[in-house]
């Protein structure tokens, strides 16, 4: 069977900008897959240019873009339009700038549903009352009624979900979605989301910086640095045999409960993430990269680790256990 | 082991207009929080928004006037001392180096306004100061020339950290200070905070949400749950044996880069804290999985834990 969305070889620029350079990632059908990544990488642009939602002054291209067999190219603005908020739906990290304060939470609702799917608004907002409850949002009925400001932040963030399954996804983009909350909601919405994906079969493309969090919930993982995918596996695999030396930076500087002792010092990558403009060539990580020589600097080979586990670098696969860390 | 830092009974309650016709309610955001912290050590304070830790930090910090209460530096009461001494003990770093750094003055300018607002350093004595504790946070001369916006997030909070240090002050009140950072810089930054603790006998005050962090870098550890210290002990202890109900959720929330673990159910359910209506008895009671009759109408008393910490239970 197909990849639900299948990207291949994503170029974005902003003008000279080159946010996206060549990213490629599947998302298969009822799997969650994480785009991890510091500020800056490019995976929140990589997202949005999935769904056609690029600020203006962005171009994105493509070698493939495909979702459920759709050409996503190819698509009119219209096309698109009926496309997002359908079959494919996202939600962001600020609960509360994704919403309009001057509407009620049911009337934002049931808008979604009319619009795409047409019927009457009372058959929205019963499907509205019957998807919070689905969420774990106690007392629908009175939600519907209030604004965005008389909830809290994880109430919004509910509420965001519950409005992006109004029209049965088939993927669900979600871009930070925990990152402003407590760590007790961050656990509680994380769970919905598991569950949902479980139960109704969902596709969730999760957009995060939290290797806690992609440990916990992705199935597979796809690495990103300076606009590429350096890394793509299978979650177990990336945490057990991380091959890129960015990956395992990135690793090594997440402090773990029990395992990393205090009064030692964190690992850390050393330096900032260049600035890439055009005519860059080669390993955009090698001047932070401990390994890197003059090879770097030219076209790096995507070695492959194991099954579907690949990376972007020159090393050879487990070049880690041959040398000392 | 002299205490640096030594807070009595504090407190602190707002007034608040919710609206025309309404009245106005009192919330207390630090209610009757007492902990004393020994020289050169770390005291970690954690819990949700909120919760207080923020307003804790700016009433010792001297930016918020108490409703009751003391806090003593060093021996001295604090709200006894003007705004100059007080910031010769004590110094903040806040989580948002964009927000706490003047955009539109150079940075060596920004590390030098402590040391001029003092008013009693020569300029020679100011520029050899700055130099060097710019030197000591990882920050060549020639980014002391850049104006912030031209630094990135992690040499941002350098520069903050570079400014509440330059007054070499005996105390410095951390308040989520790598929270806006990417993780490889967060760790730069705490292994920095670090290095600077042991070599200038620093005493931190560090305020995060972020429980791994907080593990790492605390020698003794706070929770904090509206307003009040409901856990304390050292670091090893608490996360070996937390005792309170809430501290145990706390601590199963965190979700560590284990896969395989799935998303834990830390059963809180969906009641929030509203420091604006603190329920009677344990104020923690609605959400407490194993609460029982007593806790919800007698608030519980702090009891002493071993190895030095108290927790605040029926149940514990």
């Amino acid at each position: 069977m197909s990849a639900l969305l299948d990207v291949e070889e994503l170029q974005v620029t902003f003008g000279r900008t080159a946010a996206v350079r060549g990213a490629s990632f599947r998302v298969e059908r009822g799997e969650t897959h994480c785009l991890v990544g510091e500020s800056g990488c490019g995976k929140s642009v990589t997202a949005l240019a999935v769904m056609n939602l690029l600020a203006r002054g962005g171009q994105r291209s493509a070698k493939k873009m495909s979702f459920a067999g759709t050409d996503l190219t190819s698509l009119s603005d219209r096309e698109m339009a009926r496309l997002r908020g359908n079959r494919m739906a996202m939600i962001f990290q600020e609960p509360m700038t994704s919403l309009n304060p001057a509407f009620t939470i049911g009337s934002q609702m049931a808008e979604v549903m009319t619009r795409h799917k047409g019927g009457s608004r009372a058959a929205a907002l019963d499907r509205a009352a019957e998807l919070m409850g689905r969420v774990g949002i106690t007392a629908p009925g009175m939600r519907l009624g209030q604004f965005p400001h008389q909830l809290s932040g994880g109430l919004r963030q509910r509420v965001m979900i519950a409005m992006a399954l109004m029209c049965d996804p088939e993927l669900l983009i979600a871009d930070e979605p925990t990152t402003a909350l407590d760590v007790t909601v961050q656990a509680q919405i994380l769970r919905l989301l598991a569950g949902l994906k479980r139960e109704l079969g969902l596709s969730i493309l999760l957009i995060t910086h939290d290797l806690g969090i992609v440990a916990r919930v992705a199935d597979h993982v796809s690495v990103m640095y300076a606009g590429e995918v350096v890394e793509r596996a299978p979650t177990a695999d990336l945490f057990r045999a991380p091959q890129h030396p960015y990956t395992r930076g990135l690793l090594s500087c997440v402090p773990v409960p029990g395992r990393v002792q205090r009064d030692r010092p964190l690992g850390s990558i050393p330096g900032v993430v260049p600035a890439i403009g055009p005519g860059f060539a080669g390993c955009a990580f090698r001047s932070r990269c401990a390994h890197a020589d003059e090879t770097c600097t030219r076209a790096i080979p995507r070695h492959q680790a194991g099954d579907a586990h690949d990376y972007l670098c020159r090393l050879e696969p487990d070049w880690a256990e041959l040398q000392p860390a | 082991m002299t205490a640096a830092i030594e807070v009595e009974n504090l407190r602190c309650e707002f007034r608040v207009h919710t609206g025309l016709m309404s009245a106005e309610k009192r919330v207390v955001a630090v209610d009757d929080v007492t902990f004393s912290v020994p020289a050169g050590s770390v005291l970690g304070i954690v819990g949700e928004s909120g919760c207080g830790k923020s307003t804790l930090a700016r009433l010792i910090l001297g930016l918020l006037k108490p409703t009751g209460g003391s806090v003593l530096v060093d021996g001295k009461r604090l709200f006894d001392l003007d705004r100059k001494a007080r910031a010769r003990l004590i110094q903040p770093v806040f989580q948002d180096p964009f927000a706490s750094l003047n955009p539109r003055r150079r940075i060596k300018d920004i590390v030098a306004l402590p040391l001029a607002a003092q008013g009693t350093f020569s300029r020679g004595e100011i520029e050899r100061r700055v130099g060097g504790i710019l030197e000591r946070v990882g920050l060549s001369a020639a980014m002391g020339e850049r104006m912030p916006a031209q630094l990135s997030g992690g040499q941002r909070q350098r520069a903050a950290i570079a400014r509440a240090l330059v007054l070499e002050p005996r105390i410095v009140i951390c308040d989520e200070p790598t929270s806006a950072l990417d993780v490889s810089v967060q760790a730069q930054i705490l292994n920095l905070l670090a290095d600077l603790r042991r070599d200038l006998g620093l005493t931190y005050l560090f305020i995060s949400h972020n429980l791994a962090v907080v593990e790492h870098v605390a020698s003794e550890v706070a929770v904090m749950y509206l307003g009040r210290f409901v856990e304390r002990n050292e670091t090893d202890a608490l996360f070996r044996k937390p005792r309170h109900p809430y501290t145990q959720a706390l601590l199963e929330s965190v979700l560590t880069p284990e896969p395989g673990k799935g998303v834990p159910d830390i059963g809180l359910g969906d009641a929030m804290p509203d420091p604006s209506n603190i329920p009677p008895g344990c104020r923690f009671n609605p959400r407490c999985r194993i609460a029982v009759e007593r806790c919800r109408h007698e608030a519980p008393k702090p009891m002493v834990r071993p190895p030095r910490g108290m927790v605040e239970c029926h149940l514990a």
